[in-house]
């Protein structure tokens, strides 16, 4: 389905920071060495709930080798600040008393204190001999237990009711139309709850940074994140320091699926390196990265739908509560949003609940909130289908938006291509495949708002013709091929003589984060934009060159033509050749706030066989089907829908946060904590839909995060296909799946929370 | 007080002091600055850090540096040859059989071994010979292709060179 009226873009061209990646010499978070470098630990705490009582760093600090020791002492007091960052909201308070601990800890694995020292062994020692006292409280470790009546409190602020204060941080509600109403057109009305547990992004590279403080007061940071930019914003908020006291360096980052989207170490490092007037490296362990970032939430869900036995869908109510960890912002907001989104359904009531929990602050993940309502609404969908023995991609296509549509979240739709994503899935060979015994199907659909947000870029035309492109904007999955791309496609020279780079906070104007699925659209733009001021510089000075006016200048295939074709043409490379003569060097510069974002739908199939005696779910097969409006480079869109896919496997079978009943998680090892592994997999088969966003110049949509949303509906619904059994609490691991098949209690009111 | 350590690492002779309770990947990355090769879990469950160990592949954080006295250390800073690509460096970037790229290095190896013991795998051999190796951003779907191309190309080869 690829357009045939570019000629770079939709090339699988090589990415240009490819060879370094493949030989080893790319530079991640850790790769970092500085002469007279000190190691830098954090000393967390072992308890889920507990006032700090005193911290004793004499003992610490008198450990040879020892050459800073900070507390929360050393951090500024700062209060309550809401703000957006990258496409969520950050308290700046709550941020800075989750990277330090200040009066109370909030879960195992808070930081109390930080440490600097010549050696591991040093730093170890030290975090060993420091002080704490702590007076220990009850802790709660998911929604039921905190919204429970005599729980104990987290936070003496939290009432958003306006009475005592409780674990609930936030309730959102959306209520249109009368559903009541709707649900008395209903033929059928079904309603079910549902439970997922908390998981982890899985990244596989630990949070690593280097920071180097010099005489001046200013500070160097290498670091591996999804947004320099928002490294050095909330660090220096944070510190209480001047944002231009810090440069942040960005470092190759080994993942991030929003869990880099936040900071953890940064400040530590740069305050030990400022206090010891040493570099100072800190790298997280993997169970550190397990027991103090950024899990996605827990939750409990309820959904009620009902339809007409034609299948048209009357009403809905959905009801969800998400742990957002130990501080206030779980991803309740964006799943209220999206969990009806694909569907047009007027009469709606939606509540979410935000609520507090002695675990690790959750962060983004990839669609944020969105999979977790995707499961409740696709798995109750699939059995109102089956209900009206209806055809369950038929009934979404019946239900489904298009242009013009007006969203459950209120506003209405430009062109999409939801409905071409379930046409390219009922059409595929998957999709009328025989099943044999224990098999069965699944179908579920997903839907991402997709960001536009902030971005800059800067391209510069070298003498020789070669060009720089330069972007503040992390690539984590071959962005940097498609800036060469796009940049490619409107200076008409070969994507090889271009050079996309990510530079520092100092070196490009603000740039938000690499998240929601952003970057090609957005930062795209910015791109797009300093190349055409590029190509109408390079008009300007062939019309100089030729003693003709720019409007006589056209720009075609990399040259400048003459519209009465009486000149020689003008190569890019000529023309700069000669720029010392023509006004000088050769640059421009655009920074934007991306408008015009277009939404993405995804709609994936899944075969799987459940082996009835262990419960293993093994996945045969798996097509998605996602609108990507113009696919720049086709491999890296396939990687992205593939990649999302895969990680929903994992939170739909095998992963979860297991907690024993002191607050302690039970499996931080990727051992325990069970992510797919090749030989867990099929192929994962793609078909790349291309309905062009109108609002980019090329009618590019966000691929990154639509394609996680699905995949825990669809392997739940291809269970019941093949056993006749509704899984509705997440992971649907080999014991569950057992359990479910035996047990006689499975049926119309969901099964209990495990 | 530290060991003495001598082997060889990609083919060139090393010598490095560490700690006892070092471990190999330590002494390559932090001794001997070789950071192709990754440290994702410390615990042998990722593969990021994995090496051949006189031929065997080997989780680096799973072995104790003064083991490795007298031996011969292969990572992915040995995988080419000055002048071209391994051709499974080739084939990942030709394949776009990587993402992020932090685990790639220990997908080369692990790929490496295994076509070093068994050039002409199939999908299933080649799933599990890499079941070892996490990767959180492909899928693994162009990594498995990648490697099979490049048993393809070996396959063929072989035929032309039998002929």
């Amino acid at each position: 389905m690829t357009s045939t009226s570019f000629k770079h873009i939709g090339q699988r061209s090589i990415r240009p920071d490819g060879l370094d990646k493949v030989t080893g010499k790319a530079r991640f978070g850790a790769d970092y060495y500085l002469p007279g470098m000190l190691v830098g630990v954090v000393v967390r705490s072992p308890h889920p709930h507990a006032t700090i009582k005193s911290i004793d760093t004499t003992a610490a600090r008198a450990i040879s080798g020892v050459k800073a020791v900070i507390t929360a002492q050393d951090f500024p007091e700062i209060s309550h600040e809401e703000a957006m960052s990258g496409e969520s909201v950050v308290d700046f308070r709550d941020l800075s008393h989750n990277v330090m601990a200040r009066d109370k800890v909030l879960y195992i694995g808070h930081p109390v204190a930080a440490i600097a020292a010549t050696s591991q062994q040093a730093a170890d020692a030290a975090a060993q001999a420091l002080q704490v006292v702590y007076e220990i409280h009850p802790h709660v470790l998911n929604v039921d237990e905190a919204m429970a009546s005599d729980a104990p409190i987290l936070h003496s602020d939290l009432d958003p009711d306006g009475g005592e204060p409780t674990n609930i941080a936030k309730r959102h509600v959306f209520n249109r139309g009368d559903t009541k109403q709707g649900f008395a057109r209903a033929d059928v009305v079904i309603e079910r709850e549902f439970t997922t547990k908390q998981v982890h992004q899985g990244y596989i590279e630990p949070h690593a940074v280097v920071a180097d403080t010099g005489e001046d007061g200013r500070s160097v940071v290498w670091c591996s994140s999804q947004g320099h930019f928002l490294v050095r914003d909330q660090t220096a908020k944070v510190l209480g320091w001047e944002r231009s006291r810090l440069k942040v360096i960005p470092a190759e980052i080994g993942g991030g699926f929003g869990g880099k989207t936040t900071i953890y170490l940064e400040p530590l490092a740069v305050l030990l390196s400022a206090k010891s007037g040493r570099p100072v490296k800190m790298v997280m362990s993997r169970d550190e990265v397990f027991m103090a970032t950024g899990p996605g939430p827990g939750s409990r869900v309820r959904v009620k739908i009902g339809a007409t036995s034609d299948g048209k869908i009357t009403a809905a109510e959905v009801w969800m509560a998400f742990d957002a960890g130990a501080f206030k912002g779980s991803p309740v907001g964006a799943a209220c949003q999206t969990v009806l989104a694909p569907y047009e359904i007027h009469d709606v009531s939606i509540t979410g609940l935000d609520v507090v929990i002695n675990t690790p602050k959750v962060a983004a993940y990839r669609a944020p909130g969105a999979p977790i309502g995707a499961f409740a609404a696709e798995s109750v969908l699939d059995e109102i289908a089956e209900a009206l023995s209806m055809d369950p991609i038929d009934l979404r296509y019946q239900n489904a938006v298009e242009e013009g549509s007006e969203s459950t979240y209120g506003p209405t739709f430009k062109l999409i291509g939801f409905k071409e994503t379930l046409e390219a899935i009922k059409e595929h060979p998957h999709y009328k495949a025989t099943l044999g015994p224990n098999q069965g199907r699944g179908v579920a659909c997903g839907f991402w708002f997709n960001a536009g947000l902030g971005s800059s870029a800067t391209v510069s035309i070298h003498e020789d013709g070669t060009a720089s492109v330069l972007t503040g904007s992390p690539d984590i999955g071959g962005s940097r091929a498609s800036m060469a791309l796009m940049a490619a496609e409107v200076l008409g020279i070969d994507e090889t003589r271009i050079r996309p780079s990510i530079v520092d906070t100092d070196s490009i104007g603000f740039t938000d984060v690499t998240g929601g699925s952003r970057v090609t659209f957005a930062t795209g733009m910015a791109v797009i934009e300093a190349c055409g001021e590029i190509v109408e510089d390079l008009r300007g000075r062939a019309a100089m060159i030729w003693g003709a006016e720019p409007d006589d200048v056209e720009w075609q295939s990399g040259q400048a033509q003459h519209s009465d074709g009486s000149k020689p043409p003008l190569s890019l490379a000529e023309i700069a050749g000669s720029a010392a003569k023509t006004g000088g060097p050769i640059a421009a510069t655009a920074s934007l706030t991306a408008r015009g974002v277009g939404p993405a739908f995804s709609t994936q199939v899944c075969d799987v066989e459940v082996d009835p005696d262990t419960g293993l779910v093994d996945i045969l097969r798996y097509t998605t089907a996602q609108d990507a409006g113009r696919a720049i480079h086709p491999s890296y869109v396939e990687g992205q829908m593939q990649g999302g896919v895969v990680q929903g496997i994992g939170w739909a079978l095998n992963e979860e946060y297991v907690y024993d009943d002191s607050g302690r998680m039970e499996n931080p090892m990727f051992l325990d904590y069970r992510m797919p592994v090749a030989s867990d997999l099929p192929m994962i088969d793609t078909v790349i839909v291309e309905v062009p966003n109108p609002g980019h110049p090329y009618g590019v949509r966000g691929v990154g995060e639509v394609g996680i949303v699905p995949p825990l509906a669809a392997i739940a619904n291809a269970i019941n296909g093949a056993t006749d059994v509704r899984l509705r609490d997440l992971p649907m691991s080999p014991p569950r799946v057992v359990d479910a098949l035996s047990s006689e209690l499975n049926g119309a009111t969901g099964t209990p929370a495990g | 007080m530290k060991t003495h350590v001598t082997c060889s690492v990609n083919g060139d002779p090393v010598e490095f002091l560490v700690d006892d309770s070092q471990t190999l990947l330590s002494a390559l990355r932090d001794e001997l600055k070789l950071t192709g090769v990754k440290e994702g879990c410390g615990t042998g469950d990722c593969g990021a850090c994995s090496v051949l160990l006189n031929g065997e592949l080997t989780c680096s954080c799973l072995v104790f540096a003064p083991e490795v006295q007298n031996s011969q250390v292969v990572t992915v800073e040995g995988l080419a040859d000055p002048d071209n690509l391994h051709p499974l460096q080739a084939a990942f970037l030709e394949g776009a059989a990587l993402q992020c790229g932090i685990c790639t290095p220990g997908f080369l190896v692990a790929a490496k071994a295994l076509l070093d013991r068994n050039p002409t795998p199939n999908e299933k051999e080649v799933r599990y010979a890499i079941a070892g190796n996490l990767c959180r951003c492909t899928g693994y779907d162009k990594i498995v292709r990648s490697i099979l191309d490049v048993a393809a190309d070996l396959a063929s080869e072989s035929e032309t060179v039998g002929e």
